[in-house]
């Protein structure tokens, strides 16, 4: 399953840690949910990265406090059809300011990349290698937006404000 | 009408140029049926028994007469030469062939039209009132708002991929016109005692297995409001909608579990987070959106002119007239429904030809626009009554001038078992018999409005529920039954209608709709007493007598 | 007429695979030789479950010619094959009214 970081696919530095085993010393890690509640001070405490695999169905506000330190966060959609990580996205981005980098895992599809990227999603565990390298052709896929997200894209509101001469309100805080 | 920019033109073309590499990646293989399926889906593309169905949104139910003949170009380039009008304001090709939708989606997208969330989990075609406009009891076009809204939802990167379907209706007059109380949410324009216009936000309504009238959770909300609002219903959907039963996913569900007042302070707490963000609408941008609305410019004329006091000595044009033709609120002019509703055909039907012609005498009458309306008619909104006689000979000439608008053969009916592979039983050929059987104009009148609404299976499509009678094909070992409810409406005082008993098979339905007239012709206190008011009064009771003493 | 799609094998009667072609969505049936025909007279006839599974399976894996594979029930008449219900008989005939324009097949 290729990861897809940068536009581009790329080498995963992360290992994955089960529930039950032992956290290596080195190197990058990512940790379940439960595992990375019960073990928070002292993942927080390691030199090297951490990442957290957060559940769907979980409020990502409990994420708040580790914020800061995480390295990762991997969102999931079990099915492309359940979309409850879009919400989780934006809000990690947008109202809770999460800047690390934030994973699409599941059943991901090239359809849904300009989606996921607007979510907010920086990396992404693709399923199909064709999928992975169609990966930048598919981003550009769209150039009109109309919802204005964390992903700064220019919204069409706003530029047809400018067009028809008003003012800007391109100051205005994205929050969600 | 909605004037489209640079800005809808190009999104549209992306979007078929995505839709035609998706087509070709599941004709390649590629693509695994499961895969493809939803993708069709967001693009309207249904499987149905017999073709591939294409839905193409009518948002709020306007239509230009150059998107009208882009609608009969399709039905003859691509399928059989006619569409279908549907409740939600949409129209849907029964025909078409997969290779050739891409292709068929093109020619749509130069007139501005599409499929694009007419399907899937997501949000819907915002559908109005058919007189948005031009009703002369509404506060403003509820059209501006459905157009805010609709292009915020549209492609929307959060709320895609919904539990199951969200559909939003937006009304801004006294009377319902938009069956505002069955959406799942739905936006009603109030004046507060400031004299300031904003929302009554209503939620969880919706028919199908388990039907719920929608209920309030925000009395008044401010216009710059909407968005945000909106936003927040939808957050707490995505997230707290069950995914795990197809059956409980609807909000509706969600709704009901919590209970309105409860669901209503969780979206309060969400939309606090948001409601002076980004999404709250400037000034400026309500009056962008507005701006591009074009009204006609009106003449200035006098209701009832010389032209229609002669005409009316014609007995056919007054029928129609007192029938289809409606107040309009520019003096001197008229809003005028078309019948999709011949007696024996199927209802909402259109042929290419009619659309053709229609779009015609738009342009030549009615300042090039046309509605359409959940009742599966179409609407001329702006003709000068001067021109009525005209109008009443070009609509009568193409078979849509049937005087039968909101009487008892004013049926909604959706495609059944004829077309749809969800389907238990047929709905079509229900109709066109009860049509029949009430085809005598004076009979007909006699019974004064009396909807009748029939649905092939329980998804409701046909909006059984709310149909003064209501008809619902069941299957009982192999053959079709249908389950009669009486009582139900649609409108600002929506009510689910009550069963009136046992199934009965196909043969017997129109009997004993006959029955149910007969019974009301008996029970009511005065003509002009309406068999939903009859209902009221006496109660399922003296009905069901009348229906099941015989059977 | 609960949707077949979703059926355990349980077969009742004589019975065939249907589908849908994925070109155009018409109704095809599964022939004996395993390949798709327009034409139910030429359909393989199973009645009983393990026969229904050997023409369903190789059918079901088909996902480029057909899709919505089912097992749907037949009657036999004097050696003729009909659709076995409402629903089948209007999917292979289509539907049981007048169309707005009559076109040929």
């Amino acid at each position: 399953m290729p990861l897809v970081k940068g536009s581009r696919i790329a080498a995963d530095t992360f290992t994955r840690v089960e529930d039950d085993a032992p956290i290596p010393e080195q190197g990058a890690v990512l940790v379940p949910a439960a595992r990375f509640l019960a073990d928070a001070a002292e993942l927080m405490q390691r030199a090297a990265p951490v990442g957290v695999i957060w559940p769907n169905n979980m409020d990502v506000s409990e994420l708040v406090p580790y914020l800061d330190k995480l390295a990762l966060v991997a969102l999931v959609f079990p099915i492309f059809r359940d979309g409850r990580a879009y919400s989780q996205a934006r809000l990690l981005r947008e109202r809770y300011a999460y800047r690390g980098e934030m994973r699409a895992t599941g059943q991901i599809l090239r359809d849904q990349f300009v989606f996921y990227l607007r979510a907010g999603f920086d990396a992404f565990d693709v399923v199909k290698n064709a999928d992975a390298a169609a990966f930048e052709e598919t981003a550009k896929r769209y150039s009109v937006f109309f919802q204005p997200t964390g992903d700064g894209r220019l919204t069409v509101a706003r530029s047809r404000l400018k067009l028809h001469g008003h003012r800007d309100p391109a100051a205005k805080r994205v929050t969600v | 009408m909605y004037l489209y920019d640079e800005f809808d033109r190009t999104l549209l073309t992306e979007r078929v140029s995505e839709f035609r590499g998706q087509v070709a990646r599941r004709l390649s293989g590629e693509l695994t049926e499961d895969e493809f399926k939803s993708l069709r889906l967001m693009n309207g593309v249904y499987l149905q028994l017999h073709a591939y169905m294409l839905r193409i949104a009518i948002p709020y139910g306007t239509l230009s007469a150059v998107q009208m003949r882009r609608l009969a170009h399709v039905a003859r380039k691509y399928d059989r030469g006619y569409g279908h009008f549907t409740t939600r304001q949409n129209i849907q090709f029964n025909w078409i062939k997969l290779a050739q939708l891409p292709d068929a989606m093109a020619d749509l997208a130069d007139a501005g039209l599409h499929g694009m969330q007419t399907s899937g989990n997501c949000v819907r075609n915002i559908t109005t009132d058919q007189w948005a406009g031009v009703a002369p009891d509404e506060i403003e076009d509820p059209r501006v708002w459905a157009e805010l809204i609709r292009q915020h939802v549209t492609l929307h990167p959060e709320f895609s991929f919904l539990p199951r379907k969200f559909k939003i209706a937006v009304g801004a007059s006294d009377h319902d016109r938009a069956a505002l109380r069955i959406h799942d949410l739905a936006l009603r324009m109030h004046k507060n005692g400031a004299g300031e216009a904003g929302f009554e936000v209503m939620v969880g309504g919706g028919l199908g297995r388990t039907p719920f009238i929608a209920k309030t959770i925000k009395q008044f909300l401010p216009v710059r409001d909407v968005l945000t609002y909106i936003e927040a219903v939808l957050r707490l959907y995505n997230q707290y909608g069950r995914r795990d039963n197809i059956y409980k996913a609807r909000i509706k569900i969600l709704v009901h579990d919590k209970g309105g007042e409860q669901f209503g302070k969780e979206v309060d707490a969400e939309w606090q987070n948001i409601k002076d963000g980004s999404l709250a609408l400037d000034k400026d941008v309500i009056a962008d959106i507005a701006t591009r609305f074009q009204y006609p410019d009106y003449e200035k004329l006098l209701d009832n002119p010389p032209e229609l006091k002669a005409a009316q000595a014609d007995a056919r044009f007054a029928t129609w007239h007192a029938n289809s033709v409606s107040r309009h609120k520019q003096s001197g002019y008229a809003i005028v429904t078309l019948s999709l509703k011949p007696i024996g055909k199927p209802t909402g039907d259109c042929t290419a030809d009619q659309m053709d012609k229609i779009a015609d005498i738009a342009d030549r009458y009615s300042y090039s626009e046309i509605r359409v309306g959940h009742e599966q008619n179409l609407v001329l909104p702006q003709v000068a009554q001067r021109d009525l006689p005209e109008v009443f000979k070009a609509l009568d000439a193409i078979g849509v001038a049937t005087p039968n608008v909101n009487q008892i053969s004013d049926i909604i009916a959706c495609p059944g078992l004829d077309y749809c592979s969800l389907a238990n039983a047929r709905a079509i050929p229900v109709a066109q018999e009860i049509s029949k059987r009430f085809a005598e104009p004076n009979l007909a009148k006699s019974l004064n409005r009396l909807h009748v609404n029939i649905s092939g299976c329980i998804n409701a499509c046909g909006h059984h529920h709310v149909g003064h009678i209501g008809i619902l094909g069941v299957e009982k070992n192999g053959e079709e039954f249908y389950q009669i409810s009486i009582g139900g409406k649609a409108d600002e005082n929506a009510q689910l209608g009550t069963l009136l008993g046992p199934a009965v098979p196909y043969d017997d339905v129109v009997d004993a709709v006959e029955d149910l007239a007969e019974a009301y012709l008996a029970l009511r206190e005065r003509p002009d007493e309406l068999f939903i008011d009859t209902f009221k009064r006496v109660g399922v009771e003296p009905f069901k007598e009348r229906v099941y003493a015989t059977r | 007429m609960t949707s077949p799609l979703q059926q355990k094998i349980k077969i009742a009667g004589p019975s065939v695979v249907t589908a849908n072609r994925l070109g155009d969505g018409a109704v095809v049936y599964r022939t004996a030789r395993h390949q798709w025909t327009t034409d139910i007279a030429d359909a393989a006839v199973v009645s009983n479950a393990t026969a229904a599974t050997e023409l369903l399976t190789p059918a079901k894996a088909d996902g480029i010619n057909a899709v919505d594979v089912y097992v749907a029930p037949v009657k036999l008449e004097d050696d003729r094959i009909l659709p076995g219900n409402l629903r089948e008989q209007i999917r292979m005939r289509g539907p049981t009214i007048e169309l707005p324009y009559s076109y040929g097949a």
